[in-house]
């Protein structure tokens, strides 16, 4: 029995290191990212210098730290301290008890929803079959789907207990943002849910291990699932709560919900939002884009579609679907950021008929076209 | 006819505000995403190399951004440009200001205060053995450069980051005016301090040269390479 609690702990230490590491360096990555975009250099000033004690020799250490600092890592560490010691401030108006839940709940379920997650194949070490998943539930999407809503609820609660109306209008308008896309969301992945036949995330990721083309096409999601994977991407895109679809927070012109916060517990309203976009961009790789499956890529070796075969390792196909996974996390965490830093936000009015009457009836049309080609062949 | 006429051109008007209907494919807005999504990732990938390609010495005549880090690199600014102004010098370092008192006079925003003194010379009217400038109240118009007959005063220093920790901090006293850079920021200026001949030529002796000013920019080139801050 210990051995297996060591082994979760083991697996859930290295998903949580994974995706809050993801998290936090999506701060440098924003930096970075827009700063290219934009033909800037971006931040590159931030940097701190460890002063030797006198029996070393004295002087500094500063040559990588000062490299460090010319790439702009050491920003997300310089963001960390200043949200740590900042005031916290709550306002007499408001709730303290929920003013402090509402952070730590929206960060919470942001986190949970990682555990049905496979980040890589099952590992056979010491005779055992561990699988490299927090929680192996039969209904995986559905938890997912479930926790995603919940922590909405992070966020409708701290507009509300904040004693402020403009942050209670912030909360509102995540709220109606949150149910026009969760509902579009949900209805999309039911057309994978058609084609996989399962809601068991681990089976949707084998359903995808085959070929497609006569065995040059991976039989990834996205491409059974043209339509659900779009209306899946720009739904959960709305629900990250990050440009084009920032109405909930949208902190310069139309006050969000997070007015009244400050110091570390603003902090974690921007932590779970970096880690949406993580659960968003593992989500999309998982369901549509093969998981941590690499094309070709069977337990025994590469299967090439010309009739190649190269043997692999069991350590080495460990390794490879890991590092997939990673790469494909990556690949979506920068699309996500792409899109946040080349569209701008859209009008309320548009974004209720981008949810309600273009993207809802679209996933509606891929269920029924789907359940016809499925039932048909 | 003429009704007919207005009635039409009215017509046209109002049809040349409508926009232009789109099509179903532009009306799902997904042409125009790629189109700005290909945009910025195009330029993203372009920098990113050339941001490695600097790093080992390649490329570097294609600078990967436009940012100019400001304190450390200067950007170029056009000779014509009117800076901070300095008072000329004669060749054995005393200033060529006669103390006709043209700039004080044209100056609109009352910022210049000379005191002229007789100079031995027969041949040069005056000197001024206190020119002092207030820049809290100049309005760099030029008045003063356009003024001036005898090509004393200019303004092409290239300096524009004017920066003091009071108003006082803001004044030009007579040793900075001819030796622009030779008062540390955040030294007090002597307000209306006065020289004689024997120590403005003391002056120019112990202040080292101030740069080239006149009409060079302070940096060739605009190209800024992607570098990391001087330590």
């Amino acid at each position: 029995m210990w051995a297996e609690i060591a082994i979760k702990i083991g697996v859930s230490a290295i998903v949580l290191g994974g995706v809050l590491n993801f998290a936090g360096m999506q701060t440098w990555l924003e930096r970075k990212q827009s700063a290219l975009m934009q033909d800037r250099i971006g931040a590159n000033r931030a940097y701190f210098t460890i002063p030797l004690p006198q029996w070393l020799g004295g002087g500094i250490v500063n040559a990588l730290l000062r490299k460090l600092g010319g790439l702009g890592i050491l920003n997300a560490l310089a963001d960390v301290l200043k949200l740590l010691t900042k005031e916290d401030i709550i306002p007499a108006q408001g709730d303290r008890f929920l003013h402090t839940l509402a952070p730590l709940l929206s960060v919470f379920f942001a986190l949970v929803a990682f555990c049905s997650i496979p980040v890589g194949p099952p590992v056979h070490l010491f005779g055992r079959d561990i699988p490299l998943q927090v929680a192996d539930i039969n209904a995986g999407l559905l938890f997912i789907l479930a926790l995603a809503s919940i922590g909405t609820y992070g966020v409708i609660l701290a507009g509300l207990v904040s004693g402020n109306n403009l942050a209670t209008l912030g909360g509102l308008r995540a709220a109606s943002q949150m149910l026009a896309y969760e509902i579009a969301l949900g209805v999309s992945l039911i057309g994978i849910v058609i084609w996989a036949g399962t809601l068991d995330i681990g089976a949707i990721i084998a359903k995808q291990g085959g070929t497609f083309l006569g065995g040059w096409l991976p039989a990834w999601g996205v491409f059974a699932q043209p339509v659900g994977c779009l209306v899946f991407m720009t739904a959960a895109l709305a629900e990250t709560k990050r440009v084009p679809f920032d109405l909930p927070e949208s902190e310069p012109e139309i006050i969000g919900y997070f007015t009244e916060y400050s110091g570390m517990k603003f902090g974690l309203f921007f932590l779970t939002d970096f880690v949406e976009v993580v659960l968003v961009a593992a989500l999309t790789a998982t369901l549509f884009f093969g998981g941590w499956q690499v094309p070709y890529l069977a337990p025994d070796g590469f299967h090439f579609p010309w009739g190649a075969f190269a043997p692999v390792s069991h350590a080495a196909y460990v390794l490879l679907g890991l590092a997939s996974f990673t790469v494909k996390v990556l690949a979506f965490i920068w699309f996500f950021m792409l899109i946040r830093w080349t569209l701008p936000r859209f009008r309320y009015d548009q974004l209720m008929d981008l949810g309600w009457k273009v993207l809802f009836p679209l996933s509606l049309l891929n269920i029924a076209i789907t359940g016809v080609l499925v039932v048909a062949f | 006819m003429a009704e007919d006429l207005s009635v039409k051109l009215l017509h046209q008007l109002r049809d040349a505000r409508k926009r232009r209907k789109l099509t179903w494919w532009e009306r799902t807005y997904l042409p125009a995403i790629a189109q700005g999504l290909w945009l910025t990732s195009a330029h993203f990938w372009r920098n990113l190399f050339l941001h490695i390609a600097h790093r080992v010495g390649l490329f570097r005549r294609f600078p990967a951004s436009v940012t100019v880090q400001y304190p450390d690199q200067m950007r170029q600014t056009a000779p014509r440009l009117r800076t901070r102004h300095r008072l000329t010098q004669r060749e054995d370092g005393t200033p060529r200001c006669v103390g006709c008192m043209m700039c004080e006079t044209v100056c609109p925003a009352k910022c210049i205060y000379i005191t002229p003194a007789e100079h031995p010379d027969p041949d040069i009217e005056k000197y001024a053995k206190s020119f002092d400038i207030d820049l809290g109240k100049c309005v760099y118009c030029g008045f003063c450069v356009e003024a001036c007959p005898e090509d004393a005063i200019r303004m092409d220093t290239q300096r524009h980051d004017i920066a003091a920790y009071s108003r006082d901090g803001m004044w030009l006293d007579m040793r900075e005016l001819l030796h622009p850079g030779s008062q540390q920021f955040g030294e007090p200026p002597k307000k209306y301090a006065q020289y004689s001949l024997e120590e403005f030529r003391q002056m120019a002796k112990e202040l080292p040269p101030s740069p080239p000013t006149s009409g060079t920019p302070p940096l060739a080139g605009p190209a800024v390479p992607s570098t990391l801050p001087p330590a």
